[in-house]
């Protein structure tokens, strides 16, 4: 079976492990499920698995996205509760089915995040609704700065008992922003501390990624 | 998890191995539990997952009702500095407790560069270093490992250990304490009681007095401590216990593989070998027992390579036959199977293809030194025409790369030795000429060579090391004779370490005192060599005024007691002194199946017998 996805969350402890880890540990829960995973052909097989768009380190998320393809013939439905047995504290499988588009449709994320140690929420309303939001970005090619704006399309913040709660919608693929990234605009008013969660996925249009 | 905590995982290299969370992670309730025991590697978490005797007694503790055994590993500098910054406790991964809520903390020592990370994780876990500043019997400092056979510099540290293999004893030692806890039993009234439990080492229960050269004039035990403290071994092999549910690490560890114990101890009588000298007498498992242990495991954690363990893998009768079992399941499900240890005298090809079928990478073979004379000194055994011959098969089979591991400064060694070894290492690349399937690959030869570190409970454990300089010397002359042939690459190990290795290996008690201050002066994680610091050695070896030339540059008379002669590894003093002899007349002594040569190790089997 080609062409699958899986959703799943990633939260508690789990958030820690990186990407190349977390694929490395998803081929050994198909493994130790009993559902074959498909090989690619050639001298060095490797399973046909990706994960789309990866997740910072630190951060949760309760929409993950991971294309596979099965080496037969599975029950989709049942499968998700045929992995978590298996899964490290933290990775839930939530839902298997037959992709509907390419991964690379995925383009907005809605974030939730809880920030301490800053300022308080209006002054993030109001600094995040600014026409330009510059950010310094280091890549290997040097040194560049980026309006974040644009990628930006939702940014409410609102005062709370345990700091301050954001709930945004912010661009993901070509370009993306990570939150993370995006709190660095504030310069010297970034948050002492601040923790964000992935929780919906959407496409260009603004429908629902799946 | 906190705030504060999370905030520290993200600024710090890989996190994930600070967390626990894994696969096969063993979380009980507190409320059912009676004994919680920190087991500690002094070493990273990549080092100490891939440690096969910590999935063991992991495994096998928390098979106890009421036990719980946690883990707890050397956490990298960045994360230890923060965590000395924040004063944050350094925890145990499964409830994320400071080690200092633990009643027994166990370390696992493997080699003695390890020593200061010891101090260091208790020091980071909020427990005092030394033994006597722990008044209670909460916080027991326990170890276990090959280093136990000379634990005399950690003496002032550790309140006991474990000798030899800790399957049974571990648990005995548990049960004990249980008790002890239960009826309030004084610390040091359950250490006496536990001296008692064969096995069990309680340093503080032993008095040793020095002569004015330095050299130790008597051991004295004390509270009815055995005058030895005999080695445990575990009797049944076949039916001992293997962890068929270890944790599977979430981030890349070195080892990342199920390891198969296939057989303990070896047969071959190395003179140089400390483990193959203190892990007597060999005891095996059988292929069923094998292949039943692999596919339970394999099953149980998703891994996608198996690897054969032991000293020395190709000494294993029905290999061949334990190899077709294992590949019939490990095949169809792509799962490889790898097999390191071999010996040049014995290589099987035909196993070898079955085996590493798509990769044809390095080969690697240990001759230990580059002639014949040198060879029969150490005991290995190994022809050049068998070394030849494996070379031979190797390349006409397609393989196109061979890793040759040599040793520099065995004792008797010569010039002609070491340049030996360059000659050795033309005639591998003379065979590759003759024998390649493709020469248009080219070949890759890699000589490495290290230097040898007398160590206690061998026939060499009374010689001199040779000294940094000459070791050097040795190093330069052997590269010269290699420079002729540049399809060979030459590696050397690096000899500063070396020489605090040995001090450390053969050392006595006062150097307790020297450990304790390279580790106040920053030392730790110092088998990692951009942590390692001569000077800070030197340094604190002359503030306790000691020197170590003494204990490393030295030969012993064979007269001398030696620190570590209360601990009986089944072996006699008698037999090394022997092979000591035959060593310096380059004579061979057959291995444990062609001949017994009556060391000793039998009487540690109720048989009393072998049966390798």
């Amino acid at each position: 079976m080609d062409k699958l996805r899986l959703k799943f969350s990633k939260t508690g402890r789990a958030v820690y492990i990186s990407h190349l880890d977390l694929m490395r540990t998803m081929q050994r829960v198909f493994s130790r499920a009993g559902v074959q995973l498909k090989y690619s052909e050639g001298f060095n097989p490797h399973a046909k698995i990706s994960i789309i768009l990866p997740l910072t380190v630190g951060t949760r998320s309760l929409c993950e996205y991971m294309d596979f393809a099965l080496a037969g013939e599975e029950d989709l439905t049942a499968l998700p509760a045929r992995l978590n047995p298996f899964m490290p504290e933290g990775i839930e499988a939530l839902e298997a089915y037959e992709a509907p588009c390419k991964g690379a449709e995925l383009r907005w994320l809605r974030v939730t995040g809880r920030m301490t140690g800053g300022r308080d929420a209006a002054f993030y309303n109001a600094f995040f609704a600014k026409p330009e939001i510059l950010v310094t970005r280091r890549s290997k090619k040097g040194e560049r700065v980026d309006n974040i704006a644009e990628m930006i399309s939702r940014a409410v913040f609102m005062d709370g008992e345990d700091g301050v709660s954001a709930d945004l919608i912010i661009h993901a693929q070509e370009p993306t922003l990570n939150p993370d990234v995006m709190m660095t605009a504030l310069g010297k008013d970034v948050p002492e501390y601040f923790r964000f969660t992935r929780v919906e996925a959407f496409k260009e249009d603004m429908t629902p990624f799946r | 998890m906190s705030d504060k905590i999370d905030a520290l995982l993200r600024q710090v290299q890989r996190p994930a191995r600070y967390v626990g969370g894994e696969y096969n992670q063993v979380v009980k309730d507190r409320a059912d539990v009676d004994v919680r025991f920190a087991f500690c590697f002094p070493d990273t978490y990549e080092i100490g997952m891939s440690n096969l005797g910590m999935k063991i007694l992991y495994g096998l503790m928390n098979e106890m009702p009421g036990v719980w055994c946690e883990r707890a590993f050397a956490p990298w500098d960045d994360m230890a500095a923060r965590l000395r910054e924040e004063n944050i406790p350094l925890w145990a991964l499964e409830s994320g407790d400071p080690l200092e809520e633990f009643d027994i903390i166990g370390f696992s020592l493997g080699y003695e560069m390890a020593y200061t990370t010891v101090l260091d994780m208790l020091d980071l876990g909020g427990v005092p270093v030394r033994s006597s500043d722990r008044p209670g019997l909460k916080n027991l400092v326990v170890a276990g490992g090959q280093c136990i056979c000379n634990i005399e510099p950690m003496a002032d540290f550790f309140d006991l250990c474990f000798l030899g293999e800790g399957e049974e004893v571990d648990i005995e030692l548990i049960e004990l304490y249980r008790t002890a806890k239960r009826e309030g039993w004084t610390k040091p009234e359950f250490l006496r009681k536990a001296a008692q439990i064969e096995g069990v080492y309680v340093p503080s229960l032993y008095d040793v007095a020095y002569n004015a050269d330095g050299t130790v004039a008597s051991i004295t035990p004390r509270d009815g401590a055995p005058a030895k403290v005999r080695k445990r071994i575990i009797q049944d092999f076949d039916a001992c216990y293997y962890p068929t549910k270890p944790v599977v690490p979430s981030t890349e560890i070195v080892h990342d593989r199920v390891s198969l114990e296939v057989f303990r101890s070896c047969i071959r009588g190395c003179r140089f070998c400390q483990a193959g000298q203190i892990c007597r007498p060999i005891r095996n498992r059988t292929p069923e027992t094998l292949i039943r242990m692999a596919k339970e495991t394999l099953e149980n954690t998703g891994y996608q390579e198996l690897n054969l363990s032991s000293l020395s893998t190709s000494d294993y009768r029905p290999l061949s036959e334990l190899c077709d079992g294992l590949l019939d399941y490990c095949e169809p499900r792509g799962i490889s199977l790898s097999l390191p240890s071999l010996r040049a005298d014995n290589f099987s090809m035909d196993i070898m293809q079955r085996v590493q079928r798509v990769r044809k990478s390095g080969l690697t073979f240990a001759p230990e030194a580059g002639t014949q004379r040198m060879r029969d000194a150490i005991n290995k055994n190994v022809t050049e025409e068998d070394l030849l011959e494996s070379c031979r098969v190797a390349f006409s089979g397609g393989w196109n790369g061979v890793k040759l591991y040599f040793m520099l400064g065995l004792p008797t060694e010569t010039d002609e030795d070491v340049v030996g070894i360059a000659e050795l290492a033309k005639k591998v690349l003379w065979c590759w000429k003759q024998n390649a399937a493709n020469k248009s690959r080219g070949v890759r030869i890699t000589v490495s060579t290290s230097d040898f570190i007398p160590k206690p409970h061998t026939p060499f454990q009374w010689e001199a090391k040779i000294s940094r300089d000459e070791y050097l010397r040795r190093v330069h002359l052997l590269s010269d004779a290699l420079k002729s042939a540049r399809a060979i690459t030459y590696n050397w190990h690096d000899s500063d370490t070396s020489v605090i290795e040995a001090v450390l290996a053969r050392g006595d008690r006062r150097m307790g005192a020297v450990i304790e201050e390279v580790w106040r002066q920053g030392g730790r994680l110092e088998s990692w060599t951009e942590f390692f610091s001569m000077q800070r050695w030197y340094d604190a070896l002359e503030k306790c005024g000691l020197d170590p030339a003494f204990y490393a540059f030295r030969e012993r008379p064979v007269t001398e007691l030696l620190p570590w002669e209360h601990m009986d590894m089944g072996i006699t003093r008698r037999h090394h002194e022997i092979e000591r002899e035959r060593a310096y007349a380059s004579q061979l002594t057959p291995d444990c199946r062609a001949q017994c040569t009556g060391c000793g190790a039998a009487s540690l089997l109720k048989e009393g017998v072998c049966r390798g």
